[in-house]
């Protein structure tokens, strides 16, 4: 473990944990900026890897962070880099958290989530058409993600047999249609 | 006086085990929402695990929607919904957000703990063997396209969500039906700014809210 390496660690990512808004889409210019230009800790294209797995990957697309931190200094820097991405909003939000509980009951409190849950289920729908807009495999992707949630609604099927299926379908049909 | 009925709450949440235990409210240092089933926080661990490690493709406000709401019941869908747009107004990543205000919610302060640790340090063991794994693999053509299909078939957990919630908000009332659709044409098929539209819709749905009254 290199100190020096993990104060910088926090100097760099400790900001941006407070401009990280939705998915932490809105920090990865920032990151890639620090990471390849700034501070040189690795190439354009290493960058680019390290952002593919964290899509790719279980768990949620900001781990991103973490792949950074562990680039820097292994197992110590992928640690503190998370710690330092996730801890400070947490507390805002847990502190909020307190609040609510603190006026729970209370009239505007009963309206504010009655109130936002429509803004929600809004947001979610622009969410879903997004993202089948840039969904990589086109009219196979719907097809896919529509047959799937037909058969997670009405079928009752088991969402990991459904992920496997999707996978596999595209690993063949990707042999024959798309070659690499 | 635990028998505070929500008329939102999803039927069959299995809370009269909870409700008829006399010790429960001493029972429980931090106090929790006294309507709530109480979940071991063994249990927040197990769960929060299970979304995060199988998140694989994205869509984790999906999965939380289903294994907390549909398979569990621990929220109602206006719960969830609400929590979700708080989460996403908050600076933060969402889904950690989420993990510590819905564990906050089932357990206080520790459950918070537990929702944010279980959301984070398992990925984050599977996610760096994965980086190395990656870099041996990841120039094989099929493996890139069976990560397309997965994520393909993730997008099924985010439709489910996005379909359970339309119907409850349109069962609610036609403003929130006219929210829920200002919404998704403004920012999904109009590209206006999230942030813009959200300051001005939500305040005029919430005081709606307001002045229509708590539900009978």
């Amino acid at each position: 473990m290199n100190w020096a390496l993990i104060l910088l660690l926090l100097r760099v990512i400790t900001p941006l944990s407070f401009v990280t808004i939705g998915g932490g889409a809105s920090i990865i210019a920032d990151l890639e900026r620090q990471s390849v230009s700034v501070n040189h800790w690795m190439t354009p294209g290493q960058f680019l890897d390290l952002f593919a797995i964290s899509r790719a990957a279980p768990g949620p697309g900001s781990l991103l962070v973490s792949l950074i931190g562990f680039q820097v200094d292994g197992v110590a820097g992928a640690i503190v880099a998370s710690l330092a991405i996730f801890v400070p909003t947490s507390l805002i939000l847990y502190v909020l958290a307190r609040v609510w509980r603190k006026y729970r009951d209370a009239n505007w409190q009963h309206a504010v989530e009655r109130g936002l849950a429509p803004v929600a289920a809004g947001l979610i729908l622009a969410g879903v058409y997004s993202i089948f807009q840039i969904a990589e495999g086109g009219i196979m992707a719907w097809l896919v993600a529509i047959s799937a949630f037909v058969a997670l609604r009405w079928l009752r099927a088991n969402p990991f047999a459904l992920l496997a299926l999707g996978g596999v379908i595209f690993a063949i049909v990707g042999m024959y249609w798309w070659p690499a | 006086m635990f028998a505070v009925s929500r008329p939102d709450r999803a039927a069959g949440c299995g809370t009269s085990s909870t409700l008829s235990n006399p010790r429960y409210d001493f029972t429980v240092f931090h106090s929790v929402e006294v309507d709530r089933p109480r979940v071991s926080l063994a249990e927040i661990f197990q769960v929060f695990t299970k979304v995060s490690l199988t998140s694989f493709g994205g869509g984790l406000s999906g999965w939380m929607y289903r294994e907390f709401v549909e398979v569990r019941g621990w929220f109602s869908d206006s719960e969830f919904l609400s929590a979700l747009a708080i989460c996403q107004a908050m600076p933060g990543v969402n889904v950690v957000n989420l993990s510590v205000w819905l564990g906050f919610r089932l357990r206080g302060t520790l459950g918070a703990v537990t929702g944010f640790c279980a959301m984070i340090v398992p990925a984050l063991i599977v996610i760096i063997p994965l980086s190395v794994a990656y870099s041996v693999w990841g120039k094989y053509a099929a493996v890139h396209h069976a990560l397309a299909g997965i994520a393909a078939a993730a997008l099924a957990l985010t439709l489910n969500m996005a379909s359970r919630v339309t119907v409850s908000a349109v069962r609610s009332d036609v403003v929130a039906l006219a929210v829920v659709a200002v919404v998704f044409v403004g920012i999904g098929l109009l590209r206006w700014s999230m942030f813009e539209l959200v300051i001005v819709v939500a305040p005029l749905s919430v005081a709606w809210a307001f002045h229509k009254g708590r539900p009978a």
